[in-house]
């Protein structure tokens, strides 16, 4: 099963890492209304899989600012996770959980460290119900923020990924309160990786 | 990767820890601009991309803007990018790609003979590029710095 690769995916698979995306996002949304303490609708989760390039585009251009949370998975599959929100939202995502109006334009060592928290809280349980539904361990690494062009950023995950394949899954989970709080997953599975997963659900 | 001619110029949105690699013929007045990702073609089972690699797509490059009458010996270059985005990118395998892509665009064009007269790599910041054939120039925009041409 370890043949299977993002290129040469069937639609069956397909569904099921659209599914996963599902279930995940749907897990994140619970923790992240958890974690601030109000009630949080999400949409339907976008799931797509599409070329590095366009998701610059996707994301509002590829000079838009964004913060990008960029954890390394390792255990049973390897690979990376980013989770990805416009500044903007991020900036509407810090200041639901602390409580104030951030002041300033950039965000200070508390207030990165907030959103590092976010990040990894919402990408752990992303990755909890990938791992729930496979049985497989997954270990995720510590996260690392960067604030920057969206292209720069993309170009990290771009990179590891560059080494397999051009095409990346893409799950935009749009979290709405009163503000836009939406956000960018994207999974970066090694060549391997994607065959367990989907072997060990039975495929 | 882009060949351009006077009055244009070529743009490169978000270098991360690609790098981007301006040559130009002296002469001629005509540049290109190739955007690598990875150092080493010979690493990478799909390599179909050449311009993806910095051993591949300057090679490319050059002899694009030689079927073009540019000459070798009246190329020079200039590169930008290579930077490190995530602070524990360096843990991975990918010993920090960015510096790795820098290094391995030095030594393809070194292997070229064509002379680096600029350069604006590493750091930990994205970086968008513009490059003009017609005089060289190569602006660095960064966020939150000012714009640097090299």
């Amino acid at each position: 099963m370890s043949d299977i690769t993002i290129n040469n995916m069937s639609d069956q698979y397909f569904d099921v890492l659209k599914e996963i995306g599902n279930i995940g996002a749907g897990n994140a949304t619970t923790a992240l209304s958890q974690m601030l303490n109000t009630k949080v609708d999400m949409k339907v989760p976008q799931v797509r899989l599409m070329e590095f390039k366009e998701v610059g585009t996707t994301m509002g251009g590829e000079e838009q600012i964004v913060a990008g949370i960029y954890l390394v998975v390792e255990g049973d599959i390897t690979g990376s996770i980013m989770f990805m929100q416009k500044k903007e939202s991020a900036r509407n995502m810090v200041s639901k959980l602390m409580g104030k109006e951030l002041a300033g334009e950039d965000f200070t060592d508390m207030e990165l460290s907030a959103l590092k928290e976010i990040g990894n809280i919402i990408t752990g349980a992303y990755l909890n119900s990938l791992s729930t539904l496979t049985n497989l361990t997954i270990y995720p690494s510590v996260p690392e923020i960067c604030i920057d062009m969206a292209g720069a950023i993309l170009s990290v995950p771009a990179i590891e990924f560059g080494t397999i394949a051009d095409k990346l899954l893409l799950i935009k989970t749009e979290f709405t309160d009163d503000v836009d709080l939406s956000g960018y997953f994207i999974l970066v599975p090694d060549e391997e990786s994607y065959g367990k997963i989907l072997h060990s659900l039975g495929f | 990767m882009n060949i351009c001619y006077p009055p244009d110029t070529i743009t490169t949105i978000g270098l991360g820890s690609c790098v981007g690699i301006a040559i130009r013929d002296v002469t001629t007045k005509v540049g290109g601009l190739v955007h690598i990702m990875l150092p080493d073609s010979t690493m990478v089972k799909s390599n179909q991309n050449l311009a993806k690699f910095a051993d591949t797509g300057i090679k490319e490059l050059v002899l694009k803007l030689e079927s073009l009458g540019c000459s070798r010996q009246h190329m020079v270059a200039k590169i930008a990018g290579g930077a490190q985005m995530f602070a524990f990118q360096n843990k991975t395998e990918l010993t920090g790609i960015g510096a790795q892509n820098t290094e391995a665009s030095k030594v393809a064009l070194r292997g070229l003979g064509i002379p680096i007269i600029a350069e604006d790599v590493g750091a930990n910041y994205g970086r968008t590029v513009i490059f003009n054939p017609e005089n060289g120039a190569y602006e660095v925009r960064a966020v939150g710095k000012d714009i640097r041409t090299i």
